[in-house]
């Protein structure tokens, strides 16, 4: 369920399709983000969530497994 | 109407350039909020004026150099209107004086006001502008971030951080359809500059081409221009209203 969620943000920040994003695609090598995609999507994620991305943690959020650990760890 | 249905907010727009400016904003047909942080009937009265153009405007308190102050002024504006296109970074003050008479105090509130208060508006809003994928945000340095004024250390070190700051954000956010520029105005004729000696003004109006002092509406016609669609390829830069004073 997270994991959809997360793949829907994703698709709708970066504008691509959901099926090329899997738990393990890296935002920036695989999806092409930059790093205001990033925290944009964070952003977005953290309203979703109703959750707090301190920056210490966001900087270790790699791939899009990280970020849907993180958000199961912390709702 | 080169600005119709556009919500504008204008920090110290209750006097001199930042009132100029809201009033022609709302002359083009934007909606203003009209920030100050002590002048209230001042500030007032210039909502008086604006909704005389059909236009919605209100006043809104907050102190630039609040950064709590500055985001619950931004969700207000946001509800009240549903968006915000233009955001104008007026609100300044002086306290000259040599560097070597020069207090702590007076360096850090010329610096809180004039730097950090554009630092405050613009990263509250930038949340907002990013998701809308479009805004324009003007900052109003001045000739002196570029040239140096002797008495205005405090001053011109502010002016000079609001141009880097304004390049800067507008490399960050150029992507997301935002354009963030500076307007550098001159010696201008409003309460600030009210307080120099004839003998001072005589003195820089001998140095300005043109021969005269600006008017806040000079600064105004810039600040439309930057805010308007006629601007959408400029970004990053710093405008310079002033006369020909310095080029
Ligand atoms: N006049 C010039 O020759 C000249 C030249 C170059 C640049 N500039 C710049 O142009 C801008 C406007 O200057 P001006 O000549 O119009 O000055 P002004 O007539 O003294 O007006 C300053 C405005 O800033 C507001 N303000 C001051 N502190 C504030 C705070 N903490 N929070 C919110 N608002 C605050 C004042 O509102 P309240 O009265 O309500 O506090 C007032 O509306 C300034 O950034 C100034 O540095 C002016």
């Amino acid at each position: 369920m997270i994991f959809e969620k997360v793949q829907e943000k994703i698709a709708e920040q970066l504008g691509i399709d959901t099926d090329d994003i899997t738990m393990e695609s890296s935002f920036i090598e695989d999806l092409g983000a930059d790093s205001l995609d990033i925290v944009e999507l964070l952003m977005a994620l953290e309203e979703e969530f109703d959750i707090e991305i301190p920056d210490e943690e966001a900087e270790k959020l790699v791939t899009v497994g990280d970020v849907v650990d993180y958000i199961k760890n912390n709702q | 109407m080169q600005l119709k249905g556009k919500t504008a907010i204008i920090t110290g727009a209750s006097r001199g350039i930042g009132r100029a400016i809201a009033l022609s904003f709302a002359k083009a047909g934007a909606n203003v909020a009209i920030n100050y942080s002590s002048s209230h009937i001042a500030a007032q009265e210039v909502v008086n004026e604006a909704i005389k153009y059909g236009v919605k405007a209100e006043v809104i308190k907050a102190d630039v150099s609040d950064y709590l102050e500055v985001e619950n002024l931004i969700e207000r504006v946001l509800n009240e209107y549903g968006s915000i296109d233009i955001l104008v970074n007026n609100a300044g003050i002086t306290k000259d004086n040599l560097l070597l008479r020069m207090t702590e105090e007076d360096f850090d509130k010329v610096m809180n006001i004039n730097m950090k208060g554009t630092f405050n508006f613009t990263k509250a809003v930038s949340k907002v502008m990013v998701k809308q994928r479009k805004g324009k945000i003007i900052n109003i340095a001045s000739v002196v971030g570029i040239i140096g004024n002797a008495g205005q250390s405090n001053y011109a070190a502010a002016k000079a951080g609001i141009i880097g700051f304004t390049k800067s954000v507008a490399k960050e956010l150029g992507s997301r359809g935002i354009n963030v520029n500076a307007i550098a105005p001159g010696f201008i004729e409003t309460d600030m500059t009210a307080v120099l000696s004839d003998k001072i003004r005589e003195q820089f109006t001998n140095t300005i081409p043109l021969k005269r002092p600006g008017k806040p509406e000079d600064v105004a016609n810039a600040a439309l221009f930057l805010a308007s669609d006629y601007s959408d390829y400029i970004t990053g830069q710093v405008l310079n209203i002033d006369g020909g004073m310095v080029m």
